[in-house]
């Protein structure tokens, strides 16, 4: 029990279940397994992108140019399935081909040119969106094909409601949770994962054992290029319309739900299972202030509070673990 | 060959050499006296932002409340304003009214300083997640208090800091001016502002040699918040209203401008100076393309390219410097 409060993600479990607790006690229609499928669908997307930067996170570095790979991806696919057709595998291909290439040149300028991580990636950032919007006009795409519209309603299993309407798990919470527990395997049971942490806590410690830091740093912009692309696309699935200024802007927001889970700015600390309660901790604010009927004014005020009392919460933990050693760092 | 002037050198050669190129292209309407007014008009409050940027990042913090500081400022002034203007009497607002505007705002900006500066000093929060929070939450409030809409209808007088002449010269840029050799002269010329470099390049030692590290901190935010606030002025003045979300494409672009003009992202270097020169550039780039008539999304990609390149040049250029010490 004791060893369970050592973890930051049992107090973030905790804050969650007192919200629930209070949300539910106003509204009772929070507590359904519909609103909870509702939640993780509509979720899914931020929850995507925050799997590619748990791992960026943990690595030691920084991203914030993947709302604009994810524009991208999804811009590129839209335009290809449209003059050419395909199907949903032929959509994904081409979001992962597009996340992987915009990731690995910011990879190979970070590595090569040892630029910070958060300056080489609001540069990219800016390149991939302004060349992205010079190219497209800024046009948004509307006419998504037939098989694109069917695809997103799929769902893996269906409850049907007294009313006749029914609801289920929908095949994109299915990709979120079946990306997720890949993530979880590479990170835990893969060389490359270990590598990913090592690095993260000391990157010439970590160079020193042995590990091959350019491929592990290859690896995880790649992959978080690979995660932006599958937010691209959920998000085209879920909205049905590409709009090339939809995502980008969206950046600090998933950080912060992906440090409410844990995950240190210093690298070499963070799970998943923390990024998924951060999401979840965010998804049930959005959600409960709606159903409690408190104006969507108080959202950013609401939020801003639990990530103020949270990082204060957790700098002060690190600080009773450290009270030996004289703390004298200024952040 | 100091790296620090080396810095300085490279940024003056890419700003003659844009400069150069969008003079012969765009022949007889670049170096008209209009467009360099105008250049001067947008610049200010870009310029502001990015000292209230760089003061943090010199510290090895960053502060990402910046924008949303200057919003809720904006906010406080425009309604304070507002509400002592009669319906029809826009233009005579006494002037003790509009200096307890102004000083409110400001008085508000220091708060959320404050703010930031407790908890990154003594909570000991790593500043980008401490300005992260207080970044949402005075958004949430700028947005409670206007309930989304724009406040506007505001008195001449304040229309005057962003769109007056004085001899030729626009106020804001004026204002700017006297803030950029301010911040240039509390940096250099202070014991604060040694302690500032210090402090951003070896917390350890700066502690051991008797500074109060936390209260540099403090007072560092503080700094940062009031640079936003005076940003705030310039902002309001030339939308002649205030909102929620007014500017917040700056916010990266104000810690781009702090690293082109040689801020280093882990602190402890950088200069006024070269901020200004940085600011000079993008401000050639942004007001060429615009003459040529060619999209603005182009503009930041180029930002983009020009701070890649001159990050790429600097990194070459220490590792041959070492090369030759070796």
């Amino acid at each position: 029990m004791q060893r369970l409060f050592k973890h930051h993600e049992t107090y973030v479990f905790i804050i969650i279940i007192v919200f629930s607790i209070v949300i539910t006690a106003v509204n009772r229609n929070f507590l359904t397994l519909e609103n909870f499928f509702d939640i993780a669908k509509s979720y899914s997307f931020i929850g995507i992108f925050a799997v590619g930067v748990t791992f960026v996170l943990i690595s030691g570095g920084i991203d914030i140019s993947f709302t604009a790979v994810a524009t991208v991806a999804e811009y590129v696919m839209a335009v290809y399935i449209i003059k050419f057709g395909g199907n949903i595998i032929t959509a994904s291909i081409i979001v992962i081909i597009v996340g992987i290439t915009l990731g690995m040149i910011n990879a190979l300028l970070i590595y090569f040119f040892k630029i910070p991580t958060i300056i080489t990636t609001i540069a990219t950032l800016n390149i991939y969106y302004g060349l992205l919007i010079v190219i497209s006009g800024g046009k948004w795409i509307y006419s998504l094909p037939q098989w694109f519209r069917d695809f997103a309603t799929i769902n893996l299993f269906t409850v049907s409601k007294a009313g006749g309407s029914s609801y289920g798990l929908s095949i994109i919470t299915t990709l979120w949770i079946v990306l997720i527990f890949l993530s979880w395997l590479i990170l835990k049971y893969t060389r490359l994962g270990r590598g990913i942490y090592a690095m993260g806590g000391n990157m010439n410690s970590a160079k020193r054992i042995g590990f091959n830091i350019f491929g592990i740093q290859m690896f995880v912009y790649s992959f978080m290029g690979v995660m932006a692309g599958l937010a691209g696309l959920v998000q085209a699935l879920l909205v049905q319309t590409v709009a090339p200024n939809s995502i980008v802007g969206k950046e600090l927001d998933v950080i912060a739900a992906v440090v409410l889970g844990g995950a240190s700015l210093l690298g070499g600390r963070g799970t998943l299972l923390g990024t998924v309660l951060g999401v979840a901790l965010i998804a049930i604010m959005g959600n409960g202030l709606t159903l409690m009927r408190v104006s969507s004014y108080w959202y950013n005020i609401f939020i801003g509070l639990i990530i103020i009392i949270s990082v204060s919460f957790s700098a002060y933990q690190q600080r009773k673990k450290q009270k030996r050693t004289i703390n004298v760092h200024a952040q | 060959m100091n790296g620090k002037n080396s810095e300085l050198i490279i940024l003056s050669v890419v700003m003659g050499f844009i400069f150069v190129l969008m003079s012969l292209l765009i022949p007889g309407q670049f170096l008209r006296i209009e467009n360099l007014q105008s250049m001067a008009f947008q610049l200010p409050e870009l310029g502001l932002l990015s000292l209230a940027m760089m003061i943090t990042m010199l510290t090895g913090g960053i502060d990402l409340s910046i924008i949303a500081t200057a919003n809720l400022t904006g906010i406080v002034t425009a309604l304070i304003l507002k509400n002592s203007v009669l319906a029809g009497t826009e233009a005579t607002v006494p002037g003790a009214i509009i200096l307890l505007a102004v000083v409110t705002g400001l008085f508000t900006a220091l708060i959320i300083g404050l703010i930031n500066g407790l908890l990154v000093a003594v909570v000991n929060v790593s500043p980008i997640l401490a300005t992260l929070g207080t970044m949402t939450l005075v958004k949430g409030l700028a947005i409670v208090i206007t309930k989304g809409y724009v406040i506007s209808g505001l008195p001449n007088v304040i229309r005057f800091i962003g769109n007056g002449v004085i001899a030729g010269i626009p106020v804001g840029a004026i204002l700017f001016t006297l803030c950029a050799l301010l911040m240039s002269l509390i940096l250099n010329r202070t014991p604060f502002g040694f302690s500032v470099y210090m402090l951003g390049s070896n917390p350890t030692a700066t502690y051991y040699s008797g500074i109060n590290n936390k209260l540099v901190l403090i007072k560092t935010y503080l700094i940062s918040s009031l640079y936003a606030g005076f940003a705030a002025l310039i902002m309001i003045s030339r939308f002649n209203s205030a909102k929620a979300g007014y500017g917040e494409s700056y916010l990266l672009v104000t810690i781009l401008v702090s690293v082109l003009g040689g801020t280093s992202a882990t602190g402890g270097f950088g200069k006024v100076s070269g901020l200004v020169l940085a600011l000079i550039i993008l401000q050639f780039v942004s007001s060429g393309l615009n003459l040529l008539r060619i999209s603005s999304f182009l503009t930041i990609t180029i930002w983009g390219l020009i701070i890649i390149f001159v990050m790429i040049v600097n990194y070459l250029g220490s590792k041959y410097r070492k090369r030759g010490v070796v």
